[in-house]
């Protein structure tokens, strides 16, 4: 019979008409009370009818692996030797691998060697360009940089809150932990502890590493005493030099080194890359 | 057509085939060695003949793509690039035409596919190849007036740094900088005192429908007095809420029947492929994610199967998994649930069943962006897929474990969730789908009839997807040229002979049960998996894959029809890090070839539909 189609859709129309106010019998209105407890209902597996969020007074809990703007990974505050410190060597793979390529990163120089020390100076992400897509994380060698869960980053001007600076970027190893606990715990496996990769194999060395360093410079251990575990050597070569101090290190604007002294490492790495080009044919 | 049901002469191999074209062209066709290359070189003076000869007697009779290479530095010549497929399965065979790259030229083959009209547009337009023949050589991406062509070479971009990433100033210089910083017009342009800036802001009629090829003079019509019907050009779009994007149609219509339709495109366009070859192979995965933005997890499949094609040339090169490709498979069948039930759902709010249906097709889409989201990390820009692998496997509960509150609200054990949502709820709400719909009398009286496109012409005008099977070509490159582990499964090519809206709607709800059935058969293979390695080697891959010379054509059959992508590496023996050519076959952007063809005769109104009925993303159409 013509129009029996459309009275079948409609009764199922209808069917989510009622369902949807069969939990609010169930709960009675308290389910639209912005509590947390009662989202847990509205949001479980088994609801039926109306489900709509009502942000930003209530959130979805995002999943662990979620991804957003990148954060890096410092020592906690409370970390017997190396409170504070990046796990980040400035090794520049986040940067090669960035699809948009918008990590910048400033590469620090030893003041008395002007040898490079693996430890960022400066790091930028210019989180206009960022399109969230994890590689970052996902290829990091030292664990250092993360995909954080804060997706709340709308701000009124774009040009001064859009590029984040290594201050902005940096949390806590706790924190990554407890957004990400599963996570942490199998990148602890792939490690092998619970500390940065190169700290690790440092206090596994122990004695033998701090003598060799001694010999070489006396008075570049003198300035950083503390440091010698937390070199966290990204080469052999950049091993046995000594970072500089982290006071420094962190007071020091990326802009007020000059200009001969970065023409000078342009050139130095674009020798090093017409090396690797002639190389790989 | 009678190659369609009987090719002139029997089946032969593609090997075969091309024998048969050296041997009876001796001197107009020979075949490309250059190394990791396929298929034959033909002279692009005769290639309109022979093109002929591959579709009628040796029954190649599906033009896939057809796409321009610049071979600036290699040879310094333009190539165009053919791929043909026979409609009822098989290999492609390859051919190639060259011509010198200043005033580069090579025939239309519009007179023999259809399908080759807009892909040779692109080509004029983005490597400025003249095609004589061509019944409306305009550019379609960029805008009539655009100085050079960005696909070439020596073409730069604004705000250029380098040929390749990675850039140097990255690292390890690092003094970040905003490109709009560089621009040094900014605020302060300045205009000569003689130009007059109304002449550049012109939007009469004329200027805003010229050159698109509609025959119709504009002036004519629009000096026309008193009360006789006159043909009238309506705009449709770019901002027009059915056009699913930024998508214009200009229509002229006698009453409300339409007589003919140019479709306008362009206004998305970001010259993707350009960005492809300034990327690292590994860079474009998540780029890809872009195209078509509803089944991401296709577009990578599509991606990382050519250019596993490409390293499997090389030395040491392993393929996925088992598991692997299962999950692979799994994460493809579940875009193609999302992408139908969206496609379904949008094409009624075109026709005016506003937005309940759709509302009650997303609820089951959420949970399923919800599974993406744990898995991969993100609801729509997935960038799971790697090369010889994955982002990762499944996590072992899907679990919101955040900063924020909320904490228990969600926390299932994963293969729980993925067998109650695939034997459970997804079937569930295709039956709710179908009670609401297929037997509707004003969905079929809206359907039925509208925007037909028989068998002949969707495989001329290269249509794919729905709308080719919709039309009663039953051709999936699932079962017609099956990659990954599709061969083994067990499923239908779903497939409708009217060729109408109608026809196409129920081929889409066929699919979705059929995706279910594969799904069906994947749990088993998950659970049987359990615990082996998603990466060949046991260890990720490298952020730099070698990836040897030669060029690769990897296709998918994904939720909007064939999704193809054409890479051909420069790299030496070490490979190289940067594609040199990476072109996307976009079905949404072939599939409105025959947009035109199928509106005509129709009311305004129904153009909406059939457009609906194609389902395009603009993201995939525009590049």
């Amino acid at each position: 019979m013509y129009g029996t189609g459309l009275a079948k859709g409609l009764r199922l129309t209808l069917r989510h008409f009622v369902e949807s106010y069969i939990d609010d019998l169930r709960y009675g209105f308290r389910k639209y009370h912005h509590s947390t407890d009662n989202f847990g209902i509205r949001q479980g597996t088994q609801t039926k009818g109306v489900i709509t969020v009502q942000y930003p007074d209530e959130k979805i809990a995002v999943p662990e692996r979620f991804r957003f703007i990148p954060i890096l990974i410092i020592e906690d505050d409370d970390h017997p030797t190396r409170a504070g410190k990046d796990w980040c060597t400035s090794c520049g793979i986040c940067a090669k691998v960035c699809p948009p390529q918008c990590i910048w990163i400033v590469r620090g120089n030893d003041p008395n060697t002007g040898r490079p020390v693996p430890e960022p100076e400066g790091f930028f992400i210019d989180i206009d360009i960022c399109m969230n897509c994890g590689y970052c994380a996902e290829y990091c060698p030292f664990d250092a940089i993360k995909m954080d869960h804060d997706y709340e980053l709308a701000s009124y001007d774009r040009t001064s809150h859009h590029i984040h600076d290594k201050e902005r970027l940096s949390k806590p190893n706790s924190y990554w932990r407890a957004i990400a606990p599963t996570r942490a715990y199998d990148e602890m496996l792939v490690r092998g502890t619970w500390e940065h990769k190169d700290a690790a194999k440092e206090a596994r060395r122990g004695g033998a590493s701090a003598t060799r360093s001694s010999a070489l410079s006396s008075a570049a251990r003198e300035t950083a005493p503390a440091a010698t575990a937390a070199t966290a050597a990204a080469t052999a070569a950049e091993a046995e030099t000594a970072p500089a101090p982290a006071a420094e290190v962190e007071g020091a604007t990326p802009w007020s080194e000059d200009d001969a002294k970065r023409e000078e490492r342009r050139r130095r790495a674009l020798e090093r890359k017409a090396k690797r080009a002639a190389r790989g044919g | 057509m009678e190659n369609l049901a009987a090719p002139a002469t029997k089946r032969l191999s593609i090997d075969d085939a091309i024998e048969h074209l050296k041997s009876s062209h001796p001197h107009a066709v020979k075949s490309d060695d250059r190394e990791g290359y396929e298929g034959v070189i033909v002279d692009s003076d005769r290639l309109v003949e022979i093109a002929r000869v591959i579709r009628d007697k040796l029954g190649f009779d599906y033009l896939s793509s057809a796409t321009a290479v610049d071979y600036l530095g290699e040879g310094d010549h333009m190539e165009m690039v053919y791929h043909a497929y026979r409609s009822s399965g098989g290999g492609a065979l390859v051919f190639k035409a060259q011509t010198d790259r200043e005033a580069a030229q090579i025939p239309s083959l519009v007179s023999v596919w259809r399908g080759a009209d807009f892909q040779e547009r692109e080509a004029w337009d983005l490597y400025g190849i003249r095609f004589p023949g061509h019944p409306n050589l305009t550019r379609i991406l960029m805008w009539e007036g655009f100085e050079g062509h960005p696909m070439r070479k020596d073409w730069r971009e604004a705000y250029y740094e380098e040929e390749q990433k990675p850039f140097d100033s990255r690292w390890p210089g690092g003094h970040v900088h905003r490109a709009e910083e560089k621009n040094v017009f900014g605020k302060n342009v300045s205009y000569p005192p003689d130009i007059d800036l109304n002449r550049l802001m012109d939007t009469s009629d004329t200027a805003v429908y010229q050159s698109l090829g509609l025959g119709v003079d504009i002036e004519r019509v629009m000096d026309k007095d008193g009360f006789e019907t006159n043909e009238l050009v309506v705009n449709m779009g770019p901002h027009h809420p059915s056009t699913h994007g930024v998508f214009r149609m200009v229509l002229t219509v006698d009453g409300e029947t339409v007589t003919s339709l140019e479709p306008v495109m362009g206004y998305l366009h970001r010259n993707h492929e350009k960005i492809g070859e300034r990327n690292t192979y590994l860079h474009n995965i998540p780029f890809t994610d872009r195209l078509d933005y509803i089944s991401s997890m296709g577009n990578n499949h599509g991606y990382v199967l050519a250019v596993e094609q490409l390293m499997s040339l090389g030395r040491r090169y392993n393929p996925p998994t088992y598991r692997c490709e299962a999950l692979r498979v799994m994460m493809v069948e579940l875009s193609r649930i999302v992408n139908h039930l969206w496609a379904i759902g949008f094409w009624l709010n075109d026709i005016g069943a506003f937005f309940t249906p759709v509302l009650y097709f997303i609820q089951e889409r959420e949970r399923i962006l919800d599974f993406f989201e744990a898995v991969a990390g993100s609801r729509m820009m997935c960038n799971y897929m790697r090369f010889g692998g994955l982002f990762g496997d499944l996590p072992e509960r899907i679990k919101s474990v955040s900063n924020l509150t909320n904490d228990r609200v969600r926390d299932y054990n994963t293969m729980q969730f993925l067998t109650e949502m695939i034997n459970e709820r997804i079937p569930r709400t295709i039956d709710e789908l179908e009670l609401l719909l297929t037997q509707n009398e004003i969905v079929i009286e809206r359907s039925m009839g509208v925007g037909v496109l028989g068998a002949e012409d969707a495989i001329n005008f290269s249509a794919a997807g729905p709308l080719l099977r919709g039309s009663g070509v039953a051709y999936d490159i699932r079962r017609a040229d099956p990659y990954s582990i599709y061969g083994e499964l067990d499923f239908d090519v779903a497939v409708e002979q009217e060729g109408d809206m109608y026809a196409r709607y129920r081929v889409r709800v066929t699919e979705l049960r059929e995706s279910v059935r594969i799904l069906k058969q994947i749990l088993p293979r998950l659970e049987a998996t359990a615990g082996e390695s998603i990466w060949a080697d046991g260890k990720p891959g490298a952020y730099q894959p070698r990836v040897p010379h030669g060029e690769s054509y990897g296709r998918v059959e994904n939720g909007k029809g064939e999704l193809g992508y054409y890479i051909v590496s420069a790299g030496g023996r070490g490979g190289s890090a940067n594609p040199w050519r990476y072109h996307v076959r976009a079905p949404s952007f072939i599939n409105l070839t025959p947009l035109g063809h199928m509106s005509k005769g129709h009311k305004v109104a129904d153009i909406v539909g059939i457009l609906g009925s194609i389902d395009i993303v603009l993201g995939e159409t525009d590049r």
